[in-house]
C-alpha cells in the first residue's frame, strides 16, 4: 500500500535561549506520511536542516506514548493541537492536509522560561510538589494494603485526577497562565483518599502558596485548561481545591 | 577468567535476607549526615532509592536527563506489578512467585536475589497504597488483582493501563518530600558521562549540563546506578527516546563487569513499523492474545490481498498449530520468534512491505459480541486505531515483536554492589533477577524493591565498613576524568563538524544490524557478521558522523550522538556474548542449539552461569563467570506443545 504524502509549510518559533527575542521562521515538510507522528514529521525536517548544515529544531519528547508528559507545544494555536485528548507525540499527520501552513511555537508562560525553540523550563511544576503533593510516610513496614478500603468510586476518582502527566498545557492554554487545574489535580487526588486526609489543610495552604510564588496567574474559571488537557483533567479538581483551601483556612489555624 | 562471588548469605533460601539483614553493620544516625550519595537516575528504582535513602538522613544527589524526576522512562509501564498477597485466596506463595520468576527465566538467575524479590514483593504494595497510589479496586472496596502473562494465580496489581505512572508518581511525590526537607538535591537534564574511580572505589560523577553544556563534578560515598535498561541499542524499540546504556557504559569502562548483554526480551505484540520515518515502537498489551488469534496466509501471494478475502482454509494459524497446548498464549519468546520465521518465508502482511503478523478479533467478537470484547479491550483497540488509522473489531489488528526489555546489565552480587566497591545498580540496570527471560509485571515490583527495601541497607553497611574518607571534587581524579569526558565530546564535534552522514542515520543502520543478527534469533555466523559490522559502523562514525550546532548548549543531536557512540561499542559484547553462550535459553534463542521439533535446548552441563565481561579496550574483553548453584529447584524443561 503505497500512501499518499503531503507537503507542509512550517512556520516554526526559533528562540536561541531564554534572553533571546525569538522569531518565526519558514520550513517546508515535503513528503510527510499521514501515519507519521507530528514529532516524527519534525525528525524529518530536522534530518534535513542538518544535512543543509542548519540547526535543528529543539523541541523536548521521551516516551513518545502520551504518558511521560514532556512533549507539548502550541500548534495553530492549540496546546498539543487539534486532536482533543491527544499529546503532540500522539498527534498523527493524517488530521493535516496536504498544503496545510502549519504554526508551532511553546508554550508561553512567565513561569515557563523558554531554553531554547519549543523547549520550556517546568521546574516550576516539580516545587510546587515539593510544597506537599505528597503522603508524608516513610519507607517501611505499613500496614497490610487492605487494613483501610477504599470505595471504587473514590478511588477511580483519585485515579482520574492522579492521571495528570504534568506536561503544562493547561498554563499554556490559560490565558491567565495559572497552574490551578495542576495543582488542583494533585490535591484532588491526595484529599479524596484516605491516606492523604491527615495533610490535607496544610497541603493546600502550602501548593497554592508556592503557586503563586512561581508567578501562576489567578484562575478566573475560563475552562481552556480542561479543553486542551491530553489526560482531559476535569475543572472540578480547581473547584475541589477551592473548597480545600476555604476548609483549611476555617478548620485549620 | 576468574569465577566470581556472589556474596549470598548462609543459610536456608527463606532465610537468607534476614541473616544478611542482622549482619549488615549500621550507620550512626549522627553520622548518616556526614555521608553524601550519588543517585543516578529516576526511575522507580532511582527515585525510591533517592527518597529512602534521604528519609534515612544521608545527603542526596539524584540526577536525570529528564526535565522533571517524574517523567523517567518507568511511567510508561503499563500492565501492572506482581506481589504474593495472595489475596484472590487462589494458591500463591512467595515460593511461587520464586519458582515462576526462575523458570520463566529459563533457570538463569540466581536462586537469592529472585526469592528476595518475591518475599519484598507484598511490602510495595503496602508502601505504594500508603502513599496514596490509586491501585484498581474491587466494589467492595479491596483491591483488584489480575492473572498476567500466562500466571496461573491473579498476583498482579494494576491502576487501568498505567500502573507504572502511578507507582512513579509515588515514588516521585516521596523523592520531592526530600527535597523539600532539603535531604535530597535534584539535579534534572543531567547526563552522567563518567564515573570516578579513586583508589579502587566509586567516589564520584561528572555529569553535563544538557542546557548549558557545562560540565559538573559531584564527589560522594557511594554512587547508586539506576540508569535503566539498553534497549535502545535496537533504535526501535518500546523504550523511551532518551532511554541509554550511557551511565552504565561508563561504569563498565571504568571496570564494572557487564552481565549478560545478550539477553533481551523482544515482546510480540507490538505495533509494526510503518515507515521508516519510525522513531518507537508502542506495545499492545499482551492480553490480547487471551482472544486474539494470530494468522498469516499460507500462501505468499495472499499477502497482499484484504485479509477478508483470504479463505479459512488459505489461513495459517501458525501458533495453535505448532502449539496444540498453548496456541495463542505461548510465553513471549516462543510467539515472537515464530512471528520473525513467518515473516522470513515472505508471508508478512505488514503495510508497504513492513514486517508484520494478523492479530485476528472476528472470532471472539463472533462468540462473545462486540460489547464483551470493547469491555475487555476498549482503551487497547482505541489506541491502536489512533496510531494505526485502522478499526480491529473490523479488520485484524497487525502486530509485530518489538525490542522490549534487557535482563542483562551491570554485574551485582547479593547486596547489589557491582565489583567496583561503592557501585551499586538497581532496577534494569543490573542484572540480577530475571535470568534469560522476564516475566510480565516483574520489572517494576524488582525496580522498587531494589530501591526501597534493598539498596539503602546495604549502601549503609557498606559505608559503615569501609568509613570512607570525605572526598572533594578538586581531587586529580575528578580533573582527569572531566578532562576525557570534554576530550570525548570534542573528538565528536570535530568530527561531526564536516561529517556527511547523520546520527540517526548511523543509529537506524545499527538497530537493524543488531535486529537481523542479534535479535529473536541468533547464528555463529551471524553473530560473527554482526560483530564485523558493528565495528565499521564504528569507524564509520568515528570518521563520518555529522552533529549539528555547539556543545555549549541545548543540543539534542550530540546527546544521542554520545549515546550512540557507547551502544556501538555494548553492541560489540551483546554478539560476543550470544556467540559464547552456546545453547538456547529463554530469550537466546541459536538456531544451532534447539530440539527435533524447533524448541530451545539449553545446556545445562555447561551453561549453568552467568557471563561477566571485563573491559581491556576498545572491542576487547576479558569473559568471568559466576556459577549458579540451583539447591531448591529443579531445573526443567519448559513445553508448551
Ligand atoms: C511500554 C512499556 C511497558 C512496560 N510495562 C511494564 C509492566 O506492565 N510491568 C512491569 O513490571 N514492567 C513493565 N515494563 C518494564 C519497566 O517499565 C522497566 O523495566 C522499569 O520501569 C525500569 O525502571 P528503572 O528505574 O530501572 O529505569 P528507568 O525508569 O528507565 O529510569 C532510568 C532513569 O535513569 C536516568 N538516566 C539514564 N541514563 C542517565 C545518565 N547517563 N545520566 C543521568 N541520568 C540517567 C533517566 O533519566 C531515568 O531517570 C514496561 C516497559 C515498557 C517500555
Ligand atoms: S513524549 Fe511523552 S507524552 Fe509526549
Amino acid at each position: 500500500m503505497a500512501d499518499e504524502t503531503m507537503d507542509l509549510t512550517l512556520r516554526v518559533w526559533r528562540q536561541n535561549g531564554p534572553d533571546d527575542k525569538g522569531r518565526f521562521e519558514e520550513y517546508a515538510a515535503e513528503g510527510i506520511s499521514p501515519h507519521s507522528s507530528f514529532l516524527e514529521m519534525l525528525d524529518q525536517v530536522n534530518e534535513r536542516l542538518i544535512h543543509q548544515g542548519k540547526e535543528p529544531i529543539a523541541f523536548d519528547s521521551d516516551c513518545r506514548e502520551g504518558i511521560c508528559g514532556t512533549c507539548g507545544f502550541v500548534v495553530n494555536g492549540q496546546a498539543h493541537g487539534p486532536e482533543p485528548a491527544t499529546t503532540v507525540c500522539q498527534l498523527h499527520m493524517r488530521n493535516f492536509s496536504d498544503g496545510d501552513t502549519i504554526t508551532i511555537e511553546p508554550w508561553r508562560a512567565k513561569a515557563f522560561p523558554v531554553i531554547k525553540d519549543l523547549v520550556v523550563d517546568r521546574e516550576a511544576f516539580d516545587r510546587i510538589i515539593s510544597a506537599g503533593g505528597y503522603v508524608s510516610v516513610g519507607t517501611g513496614p505499613k500496614p497490610d494494603a487492605n487494613a483501610v478500603k477504599v470505595p471504587k468510586p473514590i478511588s477511580d476518582k483519585a485515579f482520574d485526577s492522579a492521571a495528570c502527566i504534568g506536561c503544562g498545557a493547561c498554563v499554556a492554554a490559560c490565558p491567565n497562565a495559572a497552574a490551578s487545574l495542576f495543582t488542583g489535580a494533585k490535591i484532588t487526588h491526595l484529599a479524596l483518599l484516605p491516606q492523604g486526609r491527615p495533610e490535607r489543610g496544610q497541603r493546600v495552604k502550602n501548593m497554592v502558596h508556592q503557586m503563586e510564588e512561581e508567578g501562576f496567574g489567578n484562575c478566573s474559571n475560563i475552562g481552556e485548561c480542561e479543553a486542551v488537557c491530553p489526560k482531559e483533567i476535569s475543572v472540578s479538581n480547581i473547584a475541589k481545591m477551592k473548597r480545600e483551601y476555604l476548609r483549611a483556612l476555617f478548620t485549620d489555624s | 577468567m576468574t569465577t566470581l562471588d556472589p556474596n549470598v548469605p548462609d543459610g536456608p533460601l527463606h532465610k537468607k535476607w534476614d541473616n544478611r539483614r542482622e549482619e549488615l553493620k549500621l550507620v550512626a544516625p549522627n553520622n548518616k549526615k556526614k555521608h553524601n550519595i550519588i543517585v543516578v537516575g529516576t526511575g522507580l528504582a532511582g527515585a525510591s532509592a533517592a527518597a529512602t535513602l534521604g528519609e534515612l538522613g544521608y545527603n542526596v544527589k539524584s540526577f536525570c536527563i529528564q526535565d522533571s524526576p517524574r517523567r523517567a522512562h518507568s511511567i510508561a509501564a503499563q500492565g501492572g506489578i506482581n506481589a504474593t498477597k495472595n489475596y484472590p485466596n487462589d494458591g500463591d506463595s512467595i515460593w511461587r512467585l520464586f519458582y515462576d520468576t526462575i523458570k520463566g527465566g529459563d533457570f538463569r538467575s540466581r536462586e537469592s536475589n529472585t526469592y528476595r524479590l518475591a518475599q519484598v514483593a507484598g511490602n510495595i504494595i503496602d508502601q505504594a497504597v500508603a502513599q496514596g497510589v490509586p491501585f484498581a479496586r474491587e466494589y467492595g472496596g479491596e483491591l483488584a488483582n489480575r492473572s498476567f502473562g500466562g500466571a496461573q494465580v491473579s498476583r498482579t496489581f494494576y491502576a487501568r493501563g498505567q500502573t507504572g505512572q502511578q507507582l512513579l508518581l509515588g515514588a516521585y511525590q516521596a523523592l520531592q518530600r526530600q527535597v523539600e526537607r532539603g535531604k535530597v538535591q535534584m539535579y534534572p537534564r543531567r547526563e552522567m558521562l563518567d564515573l570516578v574511580v579513586v583508589d579502587g572505589k566509586a567516589r564520584g560523577i561528572i555529569t553535563r549540563n544538557l542546557v548549558t553544556g557545562e560540565m559538573e563534578r559531584h564527589a560522594g560515598d557511594a554512587v547508586v546506578l539506576c540508569s535503566g535498561g539498553y534497549g535502545r541499542v535496537y533504535f526501535l524499540s518500546t523504550n523511551a527516546f532518551n532511554s541509554n546504556a550511557t551511565a552504565a557504559w561508563r561504569c563498565h569502562k571504568r571496570g564494572a563487569m557487564f552481565a549478560n548483554p545478550c539477553y533481551v526480551q523482544i515482546h510480540p505484540t507490538c505495533i509494526p513499523q510503518s515507515g521508516d520515518y519510525q522513531s518507537k515502537l508502542t506495545l499492545m498489551s499482551e492480553s490480547l492474545r487471551n482472544d486474539g488469534r494470530v494468522w498469516v496466509p499460507k500462501n505468499k501471494e495472499d499477502c497482499s490481498k484484504p485479509p477478508e478475502q483470504i479463505p479459512e482454509e488459505d489461513r495459517d494459524y501458525y501458533l495453535e498449530r505448532r502449539y496444540p497446548a498453548f496456541g495463542n498464549l505461548v510465553p513471549r519468546d516462543v510467539a515472537s520468534r515464530n512471528a520473525k520465521y513467518v515473516c522470513d518465508e515472505g508471508r508478512s502482511v505488514g503495510r508497504g512491505g513492513a514486517r508484520a503478523v494478523y492479530l485476528d478479533f472476528r472470532d471472539a467478537i463472533e462468540e462473545q459480541g462486540r460489547e464483551a470484547i470493547k469491555d475487555k479491550y476498549g482503551n487497547l483497540f482505541h489506541m491502536y486505531e489512533k496510531i494505526t488509522d485502522e478499526d480491529p473489531y473490523e479488520v485484524p489488528m497487525r502486530i509485530y515483536p518489538a525490542v522490549h526489555y534487557t535482563m542483562g546489565g551491570l554485574w551485582v552480587d547479593y547486596n547489589l554492589m557491582s565489583n567496583l566497591d561503592g557501585l551499586f545498580v538497581a532496577g534494569e540496570a543490573n542484572f540480577s533477577d530475571h535470568g534469560a527471560n522476564r516475566l510480565g509485571a516483574s520489572a517494576l515490583m524488582q525496580g522498587l524493591a531494589d530501591g526501597y527495601f534493598i539498596v539503602p541497607h546495604t549502601v549503609g553497611d557498606y559505608l559503615a565498613r569501609h568509613r570512607p574518607d570525605p572526598m572533594r571534587p578538586d581531587h586529580n581524579k575528578f580533573d582527569q576524568c572531566e578532562e576525557e569526558t570534554r576530550q570525548h565530546i570534542q573528538k565528536m564535534m570535530d568530527v561531526g563538524k564536516n561529517g556527511s552522514r547523520t546520527v540517526i542515520e548511523i543509529y537506524r543502520e545499527l538497530g537493524k544490524l543488531m535486529y537481523d543478527k542479534v535479535g529473536v534469533s541468533r547464528t555463529k555466523e551471524g553473530l560473527e557478521e554482526a560483530r564485523e559490522e558493528i565495528r565499521e559502523l564504528r569507524d564509520q562514525f568515528w570518521n563520518d558522523v555529522k552533529i549539528p550546532g555547539e556543545a555549549d548548549n541545548y543540543n539534542k543531536m550530540l546527546e544521542v550522538a554520545g549515546r550512540l557512540a557507547d551502544f556501538l561499542e555494548l553492541a560489540e559484547v551483546m554478539a560476543m556474548d550470544a556467540s559464547e553462550r552456546e545453547e538456547s535459553c529463554g530469550c537466546h534463542f541459536r538456531e544451532e542449539y534447539q530440539s527435533d521439533d524447533g524448541e530451545a535446548a539449553r545446556n545445562d552441563d555447561e551453561f549453568t552461569n552467568v557471563f561477566a565481561w571485563d573491559y581491556k579496550d576498545e572491542g576487547e574483553w576479558e569473559k568471568h563467570v559466576e556459577d549458579l548453584e540451583f539447591e531448591n529447584v529443579e531445573l526443567s524443561t519448559r513445553s508448551y506443545k
